[in-house]
């Protein structure tokens, strides 16, 4: 399997590509007069173009656009607030993947809480948080449940595992969001230009390639599901390229090996089974309608939110324009703060934070080097 | 049943007379200097070379080491790497009561082999307990003197075309202590490279040309020990990604985590920036101790000004590399 991904970033497979893509770049822009603009929906290809160089290396042929596909980024001001507040409780564990620690409340982040003696650990595996959890039988275990169609199946045997165990001091504060409403959102709006989508390899294992159709029927717009490697995003923009020049919007699958026609079958069902849509709220957007999944009534037991109850205030102002940048309005240097008051050692907003954050992977990776 | 330390092993009486004498001192010998409040020690030279380092790994024991081998290679490698060749360590211990005794035996024997290997002699040190609870398990605390040889020491005179070298693949402490740790519930099947280097480093110090400089990347990994020289001495280096060796299972290890081996801990690898016409001779000696038999060229300083590091990505772009930020992984020495 390395072999292949060694495969990937070896530089006699990526320069010609790089050269095709700039010359079908160069052709969209005779034919319309500016760059093409393309997507990528999701903060993991937003490090990867970043981190291999790709976004580098095309900033002058391609204007490639984060979405508002990195978790933590998207989760409004006030739910991070109740994540956080959630730490005060007495007798409480609270489990969270390592990107939420630094992630600045109104107030505090989970990690001031944790200097201060607060129980906040931070798991590289969901499951261990019921490990935890029977572990710790006088103390009410949180997992903070955060995530996309990629995280959400996970938290669903979670609360299988729980119940199998009779576990009964762990719950999830759900904070989930899903791709195909905010896709539509954006489209809707229609204040961004955008000629398709890079489309995530991973979510798109449990989505299957048919969840997208809606983009091309409804929308006129394609997409290539992508995916992380330096040879699987050059190809993808490629063929986002290819299917702009003639016109022809599609979903095309670029990564066959693990994605297939309708998904990940049993994730489907397990999400199914334990959640049901609801409203949520997203960063500097709002809430829409259906656009998360919250606990089926009948796992009320294990709902965070029904079990503990916060109340973190009203959320601090900051001149923060996170909300901005998944959408695609600006760049992460159109925000005043960019590198200046706000850097991954003082975050002000989540995008600076996330190991998928638009932001941290433009200072990161993208700081002007001449 | 078995020994544990206990509190009055640090109370200066009995017990702790006991102690040194038959674990310590029975391990690193140098009787005579342990008659004292202090060793009297004659160094050759004018100029000597001091540093101190506390460890508080854990696990105190893992593949390819434990906190005892660490606690002298770790001093020996600052000594060497600054050019001075070590001499003289002194220890200090910190035990949590209850401690096994025999654990403390087996750390105290790596730390006598360690400094055998490194040809340093341990001659002074101190133990003390906490009540249980307080520390977890035994921390120590190492300080080495070494003394500078002939005069010659890395000088500094970076130029233009300047080769940085590493003396071989990166990320292996940091990824074996994760492994070890368990917490991941994926074994790694990877040894620390925890390892004194002061053998090599003399040799290059020796017989070296316009050594420019020589750092051993810790905590923070490669990227973050030469972000700290291209800053210090205003010097842009760049290093080619496709260079870089890692190893397979590091590589696919910090993948399937998210971690940048650039900025994984070693703690057996050394950074030397050498002219470029001394290249070759400085990889022929490294190249022949186990320790850097797969040094490499991994990049040059490619300007004297605006003090920044850049990586040559396989697709040819460069991006700027900056210091870890963050905790990555507390307690990993």
């Amino acid at each position: 399997m390395l072999e292949v991904l060694k495969q990937s970033s070896n530089p006699d497979i990526l320069k010609p590509l790089l050269i095709a893509v700039k010359e079908l770049a160069q052709k969209f822009q005779t034919v319309y007069g500016r760059k093409p603009a393309f997507m990528e929906v999701c903060g993991s290809h937003t490090m990867s173009l970043a981190r291999s160089g790709i976004k580098q290396a095309i900033i002058e042929d391609v204007n490639l656009i984060s979405g508002p596909g990195c978790p933590v980024c998207v989760t409004d001001q006030h739910s991070i607030d109740c994540m956080i507040e959630l730490a005060e409780g007495d007798g409480r564990i609270i489990c969270t993947f390592g990107d939420m620690m630094k992630v600045p409340g109104s107030r505090q982040s989970l990690m001031d809480a944790k200097i201060r003696g607060k129980d906040i650990r931070v798991v590289y595996s969901p499951v261990d948080a019921i490990d935890i959890a029977e572990k710790n039988p006088d103390k009410d275990i949180i997992f903070l449940g955060i995530g996309f169609e990629t995280t959400i199946p996970i938290l669903a045997l979670l609360i299988k595992d729980a119940k199998a165990r009779s576990i009964d001091n762990f719950s999830i504060w759900m904070s989930t969001k899903l791709v195909e409403p905010i896709l539509r959102t954006l489209l809707n709006a229609g204040d961004v230009i955008l000629d398709g989508f890079l489309l995530p390899g991973h979510v798109s294992i449990i989505l299957g390639e048919e969840a997208y159709g809606f983009l091309p029927q409804e929308y006129k717009i394609g997409g290539v599901i992508s995916g992380f490697e330096p040879a699987e995003m050059l190809s993808g923009i490629h063929k986002l390229l290819e299917m702009v020049l003639v016109k022809q919007p599609l979903i095309v699958n670029d990564h066959r090996a693990v994605v297939k026609k309708q998904g990940n079958a049993v994730a489907k069902k397990l999400m199914e089974e334990y959640f049901s849509v609801s409203d949520e709220a997203w960063r500097g957007i709002g809430t829409i309608p259906e656009s998360g999944l919250d606990l089926r009534q009948e796992y009320n037991q294990y709902n965070a939110k029904i079990r503990h109850h916060v109340n973190p205030g009203e959320p601090k102002k900051t001149k923060c324009r996170c909300g901005e940048v998944i959408r695609g309005f600006i760049r992460p240097t159109g925000c005043a703060l960019f590198g200046k008051a706000c850097k991954p050692t003082n975050p002000i907003g989540p995008c600076m934070v996330s190991a998928e954050g638009s932001c941290s992977a433009y200072y990161q990776y993208l700081r002007e080097i001449d | 049943m078995e020994q544990r330390i206990s509190l009055a092993h640090g109370d200066g009486g009995e017990l702790s007379h006991q102690l040194i004498k038959n674990v310590f001192i029975k391990a690193f010998g140098h009787r005579d200097k342990a008659m004292f409040d202090a060793a009297s020690l004659t160094l050759p030279g004018n100029e000597i070379a001091v540093t101190t380092d506390s460890f508080v790994i854990k696990p105190i024991f893992f593949p390819g080491g434990s906190i005892g081998k660490l606690a002298v290679a770790g001093t020996v490698n600052d000594l060497a790497v600054s050019g001075a060749r070590p001499l003289y360590l002194a220890c200090g211990f910190v035990i949590e009561e209850g401690y096994r005794l025999s654990d403390l035996k087996r750390i105290v024997a790596d730390m006598a082999l360690e400094a055998k290997k490194a040809g340093v002699a341990i001659v002074a040190g101190d133990t003390k307990v906490v009540e249980r609870g307080s520390a977890d398990g035994v921390y120590i605390n190492t300080t080495g003197i070494g003394v500078y040889e002939d005069e010659k020491k890395p000088n500094l005179a970076f130029k233009t075309g300047d080769a940085v070298i590493i003396s071989g693949t990166i990320g292996d402490h940091g990824m074996a202590i994760l492994g070890a740790r368990g917490e991941l519930g994926i074994t790694v099947p990877v040894e620390s490279d925890c390892a004194s280097l002061n053998s090599m480093l003399m040799k290059i110090v020796k017989d070296v040309e316009d050594v420019r400089i020589m750092r051993d990347p810790t905590r923070g990994g490669l990227a973050t020990t030469l972000v700290e020289i291209t800053e210090d001495f205003s010097i842009t280096i760049t290093i080619k990604e496709s260079s870089i060796p890692v190893r397979e299972e590091i590589d696919g290890m910090c993948e399937l985590i998210g971690f940048d081996p650039l900025y994984v801990a070693n703690e057996g690898k050394a950074i030397i920036i050498v002219a470029e016409d001394q290249v070759d001779k400085a990889l022929s000696i490294m190249n022949g101790y186990p320790e850097g038999k797969e040094a490499v060229v991994i990049g040059t300083v490619s300007s004297l000004e605006k003090g920044r590091l850049l990586l040559e990505t396989p697709i040819g772009s460069k991006r700027l590399l900056s210091r870890l930020s963050g905790s990555m992984l507390p307690r990993i020495c």
